[in-house]
């Protein structure tokens, strides 16, 4: 008896049993993330990177590596969501005619709580954060953002995060209760075990992250403007970041709220949520959908912005509408937090508060529609290029509408009550976080990425993977919506009715080409690499752009711009090409940037272990780095020294070197 | 066109500064502290909507006539209405220079912050040891959750007037400690006024509940 209360104390409820050794999947997974884990760790020791991987980008507080950085973390994590996506699709085109598949149910279920999870927490908010993050300085001609500091804190805060998620893959569980894990289920009664808690900690410990980002980016956008940009003469991708990050700050405190209240009830038996003593389940539900409203256009706002941009300049034309477009987005980011009660109008609410939400819901579909006539409107006589980024606009545009009226459908509450939890709901919002976020996401990429890292992506390999993508999109959830229709509900494991199979057959087909295309932008990126010499952008301006980010370098200098640049026009880069403007040569002054500091790893690495110690119930742990918290945090600000001069002799090397580049591209400076 | 676009005696756009536009460091802060104010007001705002939705969930136990001692919370209030006083004396102090007067005027704030404190955890402790524990109805779950995340604030608040009364006397009234001293008391008031809204939502209503 004294070793298992010895072993209680010490580790908690963390046993040997614990690890899912009896499961030969996630056995199989573990050697092969094992193994190719060292080997990438051996292959950073052996070439000597570690020295630069920590001085030049995990300690940076230059917003372009962390951007990077961001981007980095959300395409890993989309390979682990789209591996879940792929098992569940597996899955439900095998379980049929009395067979159960492949999945047992408690692994089937922590799956697709696991996909929801991480592509929206981990793949979509890092993409778009790391979007904003790299853009929105470069936009504005700034040299960075308002709090350098506490932007590369978020970014290892949102990192910790996903650790935690997938540390829940090899010790332990995760939870099997859906992505927004809705009590009862969730509560200690239902999800004893640790499952519940990874999911509480690993959203808790991002959450930190996305806030803070969400107030840095908006300091940076309202402060930090070049002389002449006034807010109606801002660039729309950085309207929309305004608007996103507005909406983060005013939805995810709600989440963390929420998540505390869960956690109260987990463990120390308090009586939110539960069924008895007076607790309420519906109002988790209420709580947790005030933030999820938001979060979804917290996710398409940025994407609206790529899409005006890359619709701009691909047309060779101003934007259509500037003005509607930017008060459109600002009516999206109101009304968004008047419809949070359309995800359950089956809650019983009554048909009055049914009736207003389910108006205002349609409202929301006025600016939008509004939006897509500008960028209509805007390609309308307009020189279209079809390159990558142009492509996936149109195919947004397109998948889009599909989608956008799906979701009409879905807001009339008589034909809610029909297909609520249905497949049909879950074909509309892969229609509109698919068609919307990921092909914005896309498009962004590879519209930034020359101006990232100073060549352009291999064209051939990129229509590859739009084409896969696209197609395998619409094979994929097309059924999906057929199948809703039918009364087929969403999260089961196995079916009775054999004549439903050949539409989940088709749907997996489709999973697979999206599989092709996602293995094709990997290869693009593979290409793009050992290709750089023929691909490379020396101008800095690769697409003939509009805004101030391509007047810069490719990739910019760490400062950005050498002369704070002053601003005219909407389009200002665009209005500098055509009146004669002349790169300066000289005079060039020291520049004043933030320091690099560790503190940020620091702090997120022990945010990771007491998120670690507390699912586990290792409380001296817990307190152990709840205490090193505090100590490093406070410690932290004891460092008065966190900026240095940029001098002016190296200004001047960069510039005359870039002076050199551009001579060589033929273009004069 | 704004005053920046064209030179005046060539009438030729400009397109860059040629000095160095300032952003000041830290020209950014008090306005993104106030950003976190907000976000966390609304970490408030959704503990005062659950209390509002559950305040009224006794489930047979104890309700706030039972449990609230209406003089030991005007005691406990005062204390914190104390608080945001001396506090503004710190930055009187700190406007005109003074690092000691700023100091002992933050030692002062600090010691009726755990008078609050103090207070508070003595109730929660008389209210528990009565069986009125968080776990025991929605409304006593609620009603700790949103009174405690107030003291827990306030505790940290103190941890970081100590950390800045360090600060102060290895640096002076520089610059840097200004600003944090201004985005201390805004956090301090802050509470104040949370504190406001707890005392008029939770005690004196709840009596009349």
């Amino acid at each position: 008896m004294f070793d298992s209360s010895f072993s209680q104390i010490v580790f908690g409820r963390l046993t040997l049993e614990s690890l899912p050794i009896h499961e030969p999947i996630l056995v199989v997974t573990f050697i092969v993330v094992a193994v190719l884990g060292t080997a990438l760790l051996a292959a950073i020791t052996w070439f000597r990177w570690w020295g630069y991987l920590w001085h030049e980008w995990f300690t940076s507080v230059d917003h372009k590596r962390i951007g990077v950085m961001y981007m980095v973390l959300g395409i890993v994590m989309l390979l682990r969501g789209f591996a879940d996506a792929i098992m569940m699709r597996l899955q439900q085109a095998l379980a049929f005619n009395g067979s159960e598949g492949y999945l047992p149910p408690h692994h089937y279920d922590q799956i697709f709580t696991a996909h929801g999870v991480i592509m929206i927490f981990f793949v979509a908010m890092p993409l778009v954060t790391g979007l904003m993050n790299f853009v929105v300085p470069l936009q504005i001609g700034a040299r960075d953002v308002a709090f350098p500091f506490l932007n590369n804190f978020s970014f290892w805060m949102t990192t910790a995060g996903a650790l935690l998620i997938m540390a829940s893959l090899f010790i332990g569980e995760f939870a099997k209760t859906g992505w927004l894990a809705y009590p009862p289920l969730s509560g200690i009664e239902y999800s004893p075990d640790v499952g519940v808690d990874y999911w509480i900690w690993g959203l808790q410990i991002a959450g930190v992250g996305t806030t803070l980002s969400g107030i840095n980016l908006i300091a940076t956008i309202v402060k930090m403007r070049a002389p002449g940009m006034t807010m109606m003469k801002m660039p729309v991708f950085t309207w929309t970041s305004l608007c996103t990050n507005v909406l983060i700050v005013a939805a995810f405190p709600v989440l963390t709220a929420v998540l505390v209240l869960l956690t109260l009830d987990r463990y120390l038996g308090m009586n939110f949520f539960t069924s008895g003593f007076g607790g309420n389940p519906m109002m988790y539900v209420n709580l947790i959908w005030i933030w999820g409203h938001p979060e979804v256009y917290i996710l398409i706002l940025p994407a609206f912005g790529v899409f005006s941009e890359v619709a701009a300049t691909f047309s060779g034309k101003r934007l259509f509408g500037y003005t509607s477009m930017v008060y459109a987005t600002i009516v999206i980011t109101i009304l968004s937090y008047l419809v949070w009660l359309h995800h359950f109008f089956t809650m019983g609410s009554g048909a009055s508060v049914n009736s207003f939400f389910g108006i205002t819901t349609m409202i929301i579909s006025i600016p939008t529609g509004a939006k897509l006539f500008n960028w209509l409107f805007t390609m309308y006589r307009g020189r279209i290029r079809f390159e990558e980024p142009m492509m996936w606009t149109v195919a947004f545009m397109l998948t889009f509408v599909i989608g956008g009226m799906t979701g009409v459908m879905l807001a009339v509450p008589p034909a809610d009550f029909v297909l609520h939890n249905s497949l049909f709901l879950v074909a509309h919002f892969h229609n509109v976080i698919i068609g919307g976020v990921v092909f914005g996401m896309f498009a962004g990429i590879s519209y930034w990425f020359p101006k990232a890292f100073g060549f352009k992506l291999d064209p051939f390999w990129g229509k590859v993977s739009f084409w896969f993508w696209v197609v395998g999109f619409y094979v994929a959830f097309m059924p999906l919506y057929l199948l809703g229709f039918m009364g087929v509900t969403r999260r089961l494991r196995q079916f009775d009715d054999p004549s439903l199979q050949i539409w989940f057959v088709i749907a997996g087909f489709g999973a697979f080409l999206i599989a092709i295309g996602i293995a094709a932008f990997l290869v693009q990126i593979f290409v793009s690499i050992r290709n750089r010499k023929a691909l490379a952008d020396l101008t800095g301006d690769p697409w003939d752009g509009r805004t101030l980010e391509w007047s810069t370098s490719s990739p910019p200098p760490a400062y950005n711009f050498a002369f704070t640049p002053v601003v005219r026009d909407n389009d200002a880069w665009w209005d500098m090409k055509r009146n004669g403007y002349a790169r300066p040569l000289e005079g060039f002054r020291p520049i004043v940037m933030p320091r690099n500091t560790g503190a940020g790893v620091v702090l997120a690495g022990l945010s990771l272990v007491l998120g670690f110690a507390l699912v586990w119930y290792i409380w001296w742990l817990a307190a152990l780095c709840f205490v090193s918290l505090l100590i490093v945090a406070i410690g932290h600000t004891f460092n008065y020294n966190r900026t240095a001069d940029f001098p002016a002799k190296t200004i001047a090397d960069t510039e005359a070197e870039r002076t050199r580049l551009l001579a060589d591209a033929g273009v004069a400076s | 066109m704004s005053e920046f676009s064209a030179d005046r005696s060539t009438g030729k756009p400009i397109f860059f500064l040629e000095d160095e536009h300032a952003h000041a460091e830290g020209g950014s802060t008090m306005l993104g502290f106030w950003i976190y104010l907000m976000s966390d007001c609304l970490i408030f705002a959704m503990l005062f909507a659950t209390f509002g939705v559950l305040g009224g969930s006794y489930a047979a136990g104890p309700s706030p006539r039972d449990l609230f001692d209406l003089n030991l919370i005007a005691l406990n209030t005062s204390m914190l209405l104390l608080s945001s006083l001396t506090n503004g004396f710190a930055m009187l102090a700190m406007a005109k220079g003074k690092v000691q007067a700023t100091q002992f005027w933050l030692a002062v704030t600090v010691l009726f912050g755990i008078a609050f404190v103090s207070i508070e955890v003595y109730e929660f402790h008389h209210m528990i040891a009565e069986g009125a524990t968080p776990q025991r109805s929605a409304f006593l779950s609620s009603f700790f959750t949103l009174v405690g995340t107030h003291g827990l604030h306030v505790t940290f608040g103190m941890i970081w007037m100590v950390t800045l009364m360090v600060q102060l006397g290895q640096r002076g009234l520089i610059e840097a400690n200004r600003r944090r001293m201004t985005c201390l008391a805004m956090f301090w008031h802050f509470l104040d006024v949370i504190w406001i809204g707890v005392f008029t939502f939770v005690y004196l209503m709840g009596m009349l509940r």
